[in-house]
């Protein structure tokens, strides 16, 4: 909570706006430990959004992306005029030190945005989905009722990673595809491709795989952060922009893909 | 037309060089990718999506798992083959 409240002061203060304007707080976790109250609830009240609608939402690495596609929606419609989104998560209370399929990738952190009115688009129709047939492919080594009925020690984070290699890049890529299609824009126009940063392999195979041209810079937060699920693809953003590789106006590219299987994928205006 | 053997060994060689560098003549039906050759998973993952490419079989994930070597990779393209 503490890493959310830090980022979202910081994005509200960055725009501009009161946090009393923020109609609705999503945060996009899997790691708050509460099944209720949401987390949002909390980080609304302490970020001074208290009012404003607020829930978590749960689609792991694609988290952010999904939270960025109803912030648009929300916006769209008319039935907000600013939303605050965060990826946040503490992936080291849900890790084995001795688990060798994800462990060491993990790491803690939180990102946010507020998303808000523009005379011109700045966020892309989203495409995203999900593949529950491959359920069991990126997820907990058991329940909570596994671990009260002591079946299982605590949960924590495992994955298939060949399965999950192999569906990040090459599905992945033809997501991208389709969302940078949706936008409008041509390979040449992004300033920036933005992937959910769950390991160097996947990201390198992934850029190579969508063949953008040499000007795109791909984010790799990962080298210095780690895989912070939800949190990731803000995170890697604000470091481009910290670091002044792109430039605010550009157009990035961001994709998010994990646990569920789920996925989602947008072209955005870089604040 | 079914590719021979020979055809299928030269030519996963060749994506292993791709991929990893390794010099083709090293890649010897006896060989096991991991302990052998070093390939470690996630360049084998790449290897498999290549040739399923380049032969035309699907390799299921779960099957990826008993490729230990490379008389298993090439003898599963082979009887796979379209």
């Amino acid at each position: 909570m503490d890493l959310a409240v830090e980022a979202s002061n910081e994005a509200i203060s960055k725009s501009g706006i009161d946090p009393s304007e923020i109609d609705a707080v999503i945060l996009a976790t899997i790691s708050f430990p509460y099944a209720t109250p949401s987390g949002a609830t909390m980080l609304a009240a302490e970020v001074g959004a208290n009012d404003a609608a607020a829930y978590d939402i749960s689609a792991a690495c694609a988290g952010y992306c999904y939270g960025i596609a109803q912030a648009d929606a929300l916006i769209r419609s008319g039935n907000s005029k600013y939303v605050l989104v965060v990826g946040g998560e503490k992936l080291s209370d849900f890790i084995s030190p001795t688990d060798r399929s994800i462990s060491f990738l993990l790491g803690d952190g939180a990102g946010a945005a507020i998303v808000g009115p523009s005379d011109h688009p700045g966020i892309s129709k989203t495409v995203w989905g999900s593949d529950g047939t491959n359920w069991d492919k990126v997820g907990m080594t058991g329940s909570m009722l596994d671990f009260r009925d002591g079946k299982t020690e605590w949960p924590t984070l495992v994955q298939e990673g060949q399965s999950v290699f192999r569906w990040a890049v090459w599905e992945m890529v033809k997501v991208a595809k389709d969302a940078l299609e949706a936008s409008g824009l041509e390979p040449e126009d992004l300033s920036a491709l933005v992937t959910h940063q769950a390991n160097v392999r996947i990201i390198d195979e992934f850029a190579k795989q969508l063949g953008l041209p040499d000007t795109v810079i791909v984010a790799k937060d990962i080298v210095e952060t780690g895989n912070t699920s939800a949190a990731s693809i803000p995170l890697a953003m604000h470091r481009l922009l910290a670091e002044g590789k792109v430039k605010s106006g550009g157009f990035a590219l961001q994709i998010g893909f994990g646990a569920g299987l789920a996925y989602a994928a947008q072209v955005v205006e870089l604040p | 037309m079914a590719l021979s053997e020979q055809d299928v060994l030269a030519g996963l060689a060749e994506l292993v060089n791709d991929e990893t560098g390794i010099a083709a003549d090293a890649v010897q039906m006896e060989k096991s990718f991991t302990d052998d050759l070093d390939i470690d998973s996630i360049s084998m993952m790449t290897i498999v999506v290549n040739a399923e490419d380049k032969f035309g079989v699907k390799i299921p994930d779960e099957e990826v798992k008993n490729l230990i070597t490379v008389a298993d990779a090439v003898n599963f393209i082979t009887s796979n083959q379209g």
